[in-house]
């Protein structure tokens, strides 16, 4: 019996070891400089996080994105400008770093396709309805001397039934 | 008749899926191939009080070994660069990138030591120097300091028989101006 204050101090003691542990996690460092912070995150928002691609570093959270963020805001804060700073990135990483692929020779399919794709697609639009324009204007041809002959007999038998 | 088009579009669709899949996405060309090795000088791991500089190695033709105790992939490299040290295929350095350095020696300890010396790099910033993206990562790098091949993720067997090696030895032959044949050229594309 004499136990259970020995081990209730001994679970305080615990939990308040724990506390200080807990919370280290959630203070991420707060932007001192929230100008600084906003051209930062444009910069970090160009920029293509290697280790979860579909991400920017300003969106990922893994540890080299972070890491990167930090190297870009080191630079803003020593007053490189944003070329400056997307070409270190470049020159380490390659283009496919960047969110907005450059163009270059090899990257002309690539900001051309969309529009060739559409282009291509116009194309063959236009000719299907072409085509179908041409059958239309095939079928409502002028009527032979036969088949006006049998319009007027059906309209005739027609006028009949109407009026008995 | 009237399929003929639509199956085409099908199989071409298919085509390209089918290469896609067979691609590896982790894999971005490095823009440091044929390029000199980021300098750097950072303390040793076994002993920082010495530091080491990529420039100690001119004249050499060896391996920068990026590898950290935490990462699960570099255990699975970590026999075939034991088993390397042991064959004394060509000096390894080790770029002990973002750890604590009792893990890392500890690690050692335990797995074995495959690196003529370790360097820390416990901030990474010449992880960032060197592009690093995906540890473990391995460097290639001639006699005149420059990178000539890239290894990321664990290094195989397969590639360290067919292209490594062979790389190393011509490079080892190599004038300054000489050319890589294209077989290895090959092995290691």
């Amino acid at each position: 019996m004499r136990l259970i204050p020995f081990v209730s101090a001994v679970f305080a003691a615990l939990l308040l070891l724990q506390m200080p542990l807990a919370s280290a996690k959630e203070a991420l460092p707060l932007a001192e400089d929230p100008v600084l912070e906003k051209k930062v995150n444009e910069i970090a928002a160009e920029l293509r996080c290697l280790v979860c691609q579909n991400q920017t570093i300003a969106d990922s959270h893994a540890d080299l994105a972070i890491d990167l963020k930090n190297q870009v805001r080191d630079m803003v804060r020593a007053g490189k400008t944003r070329e400056e700073i997307v070409d270190y990135m470049v020159q380490r990483y390659g283009d496919f770093v960047r969110y907005r692929p450059p163009v270059k020779s090899t990257t002309y399919l690539l900001w051309a396709g969309p529009f060739l794709l559409l282009f291509l697609g116009v194309m063959v639009l236009m000719m299907n309805l072409k085509k179908r324009r041409q059958l239309v204007d095939a079928q409502s041809a002028e009527l032979s001397a036969e088949e006006r002959e049998r319009l007027a007999q059906l309209l005739k038998s027609e006028e009949e039934n109407t009026k008995s | 008749m009237r399929f003929v088009v639509p199956l085409g579009i099908f199989a071409v669709i298919v085509g390209f899926l089918w290469v896609g899949l067979s691609l590896n996405p982790r894999e971005v060309p490095s823009p440091f191939i044929d390029k000199p090795a980021p300098d750097f000088s950072l303390p040793q791991l076994h002993d920082p009080q010495k530091t080491f500089s990529n420039k100690d190695m001119l004249g050499k033709v060896w391996m920068l070994n990026v590898w950290a105790s935490w990462c699960v992939a570099c255990r699975q490299e970590h026999p075939l660069l034991v088993q390397m040290r042991r064959a004394k295929l060509f000096p390894v350095v080790g770029l002990n990138y973002k750890d604590a350095r009792e893990d890392a020696l500890h690690w050692l300890r335990e797995d074995g030591d495959p690196y003529v010396l370790s360097v820390m790099d416990s901030k990474g910033n010449v992880g960032i120097d060197y592009g690093v993206y995906g540890v473990p990562e391995s460097f290639v790098i001639d006699k005149q300091g420059v990178i000539r091949h890239k290894v990321i993720g664990p290094l195989g067997p397969a590639e360290l028989q067919d292209c490594v090696i062979p790389l190393v030895r011509e490079l080892e032959q190599a004038g300054p101006q000489s050319q890589i044949s294209d077989e290895v050229k090959k092995a290691c594309a």
